[in-house]
């Protein structure tokens, strides 16, 4: 994962981050992220993410956790240990419900959760560039990716004009790593020479 | 001010005084980053002894076996599953909040999430301790779970209420302490770049998973929190069902009641209030955080404290008029010569009036709103949900349907005690270390409600109900449809 240059912008208030976005984006600026500290309702709309489907996952691992149950359970009492309780039914089903039902919401909870993970690509240990440490406290950071035709003078003036207060360029590998950069990459700076 | 940050100033304000984002994670972080209070030292260290005393009685339950009990014929449950039942029911308060309330768009839960559903995991392990102990040879405790085994086959009985017990404590251990975790990679973020030291760098940073606040991340993080707050919330009324039906599944008079999983749930989040109170109540005094603590929220779970204690009151009513009604000789004697006297009559007028008469006072708004007397009541309602299950277990045990094996005396012996102080230790010094390296209040979730409901956003919501409908909708409609 190669390192790449971004402008990035500060925003203090949220509702000056919304508008800001919006315009950034119908002038044509690839958005690479925008960092908050806390989740703002329609951000991920207005910067054209796509939904989640993250549910989805989690209704197939429920579902998988209601199979195993019911498939175990049954497995046990009618062929590796055939038990007759008191000449009651072989599949007694609803005193399979209870576990039924906790390995439902087992294996739905753990594996949305490793999804989870997995999608935004986050483990113990992971580090990623951090564009603004106060963007877990009280700043609001767009970041714009700049490819070889951007003029880099023109998007911080840009992103001024739309109320940034604070405007730096960083340069940074803003991927997923385990804390240690790829010595095979080409770096940016190699890019353009 | 945007109309979407519109909220009546009818609703009391959730963060107190004059608060910025900034504010926030200064006030909730300054705790964990500044050296504890001497009081903290000796909350820890007494927690710690008990711990250790707890430790010593396991060992010499282990070593001599359940015989250190006091059990007997035919009470073959005492403070074990008393105790067991306690701990899972006030483990019940904090997913309730988090999950139910979550999902009801309940604000004032975001300032007493996060403490809530450390004390239910804390409490978890320590009611998961009881049965586990209790098997008495302890190192095949593995036999309950199901796996290909090589003893026969021999399984474990999917029929047996004991074994839904294993899967549901487990599973609800589980999908607590991912919940929990979940929604503090936010504040462990927070934390870590706004950590000074190496040590606190790499801790915070190795917690914190190398969240970053990617909108992305917010997006799927919401998705997540509300799917496991979906699940949760049957999750909550599944566990403490189940633990009821160790007792309805069972021929014992006064167990096996059909009233039984309402009536236990509702005592168990009766019980989780209440010691999410007496957390709270001395949480948001010794840190400091009473402005994020107010007493609209003490206020709000003393309300959800008088409607479960109502509703377990009820119950109370219920089983006497059934046992009666029903014309059971077995049931009748339970409750109306066992219970409501006879030698354990103490306890069950403790648990009367700890549970169905004393919480009738929260009815009054001025007593709601008082700390000192919500944390007296708080203590108040866990004894005597205590001794509720204390009776459901021993005074149904201690008459038999057979007077020759009626064993009327039962007492526990100070390693049963020690156990149950161990488990209090356990839990009480999980809670100091919580709150001394963790955020006891969700950052990101106040930040989240700052706008709409912290106190001087308020005051200009108060100007925007004294304008007039032509100027509200110039200043406000339009100006939205402007963006």
């Amino acid at each position: 994962m190669a390192i790449k240059k971004f402008v990035v912008g500060n925003f203090t208030d949220e509702e000056v981050l919304f508008p800001a976005v919006k315009r950034v984006r119908s002038a044509g600026y690839k958005i690479h992220d925008v960092y908050t500290p806390f989740p703002i309702h329609g951000l991920d709309t207005a910067l054209g993410l796509r939904q989640t489907s993250l549910h989805t996952a989690g209704f197939i691992y429920g579902i998988t956790g209601t199979t195993t149950a019911l498939c175990g359970i049954s497995w046990v009492f009618d062929v590796d240990w055939l038990m007759n309780i008191g000449g009651k039914p072989h599949i007694p089903l609803p005193a399979m419900i209870p576990i039924t039902f906790e390995l439902t919401v087992l294996f739905a909870a753990v594996g949305m959760v490793y999804t989870f993970c997995w999608l935004c690509q986050i483990a113990p240990g992971v580090k990623k560039h951090v564009f603004n440490p106060r963007s877990t406290d009280d700043t609001f950071t767009m970041v714009i990716e700049c490819t070889e035709h951007t003029n880099v003078e023109e998007v911080k003036a840009f992103l001024h004009t739309v109320g940034a207060a604070d405007i730096n360029v960083q340069e940074a590998e803003a991927g997923w790593w385990w804390g240690t950069y790829d010595k095979e990459q080409v770096l940016y700076k190699e890019e353009l020479a | 001010m945007s109309l979407l940050k519109y909220e009546s100033t009818l609703r009391e304000p959730l963060v107190d005084g004059d608060k910025d984002y900034h504010q926030v994670s200064e006030d909730i972080c300054r705790p964990i980053e500044v050296k504890p209070r001497k009081s903290w030292y000796v909350g820890l260290s007494i927690a710690v002894l008990l711990l250790l005393f707890g430790v010593y009685s396991i060992y010499r339950d282990v070593t001599y076996g359940i015989g250190q009990w006091n059990l007997n014929r035919t009470i073959g449950w005492g403070w074990d599953i008393t105790n067991f039942v306690w701990w899972v029911g006030i483990g019940h308060a904090g997913t309730l909040i988090s999950a139910i309330l979550l999902l009801f768009r309940q604000g004032w839960r975001t300032g007493v999430n996060r403490a809530a559903e450390a004390m239910t995991i804390f409490a978890v392990m320590c009611a998961g301790q009881f049965p586990i102990w209790h098997m008495g040879r302890v190192w095949i405790a593995f036999f309950v779970m199901p796996y290909p085994n090589t003893r026969g086959p021999v399984w474990p009985n999917f029929n047996s209420p004991l074994l839904w017990d294993v899967f549901a404590i487990s599973t609800y251990f589980t999908v607590s302490l991912l919940f929990w975790y979940s929604g503090l990679l936010p504040d462990l973020a927070t934390l870590r770049d706004r950590a000074k030291t190496k040590f606190r760098k790499s801790f915070y940073g190795i917690a914190s998973f190398g969240w970053s606040g990617s909108t992305k991340h917010w997006q799927r993080f919401e998705a997540l929190a509300l799917v496991l707050a979906g699940l949760s919330a049957p999750l909550v009324l599944s566990v403490h069902t189940i633990v009821s039906m160790d007792f309805a599944t069972s021929v014992i008079p006064g167990w096996h009641t059909q009233i039984f999983p309402p009536y236990f749930v509702a005592g168990a989040i009766f019980s989780g209030f209440a010691m999410v109170q007496t957390l709270l109540v001395i949480t948001r005094k010794v840190l400091g955080l009473e402005d994020y603590i107010t007493i609209g929220h003490i206020e709000a779970m003393n309300k959800v404290i008088v409607m479960t204690g109502s509703i377990v009151g009820c119950a109370y009513l219920t089983e006497l008029f059934i046992a009666w009604y029903s014309g059971n000789p077995y049931e009748y004697a339970a409750f109306y010569k066992y219970r409501i006297a006879g030698p354990y009559v103490w306890a069950y007028w403790t648990m009367m009036t700890c549970n169905v008469i004393s919480p009738q006072l929260f009815w009054s708004a001025k007593l709601r709103r008082n700390i000192q007397f919500t944390f007296i009541m708080s203590v108040v309602v866990n004894i005597g949900m205590w001794f509720e299950r204390f009776v459901i277990i021993v005074t149904s045990l201690y008459r038999d349907y057979l007077p020759s094996s009626w064993s009327t005396f039962y007492r526990p012996t100070i390693w049963e005690v020690g156990f149950f102080m161990g488990t209090i230790g356990l839990f009480f010094t999980c809670y100091f270390l919580f709150a001394k390296y963790f955020p006891v209040i969700a950052v990101a979730e106040i930040k989240a409600v700052l706008k709409t409901s912290g106190e001087n956003y308020k005051r200009g919501m108060e100007k925007l109900e004294q304008e007039s409908v032509d100027e509200f909708i110039h200043n406000n409609v339009s100006h939205e449809h402007g963006h």
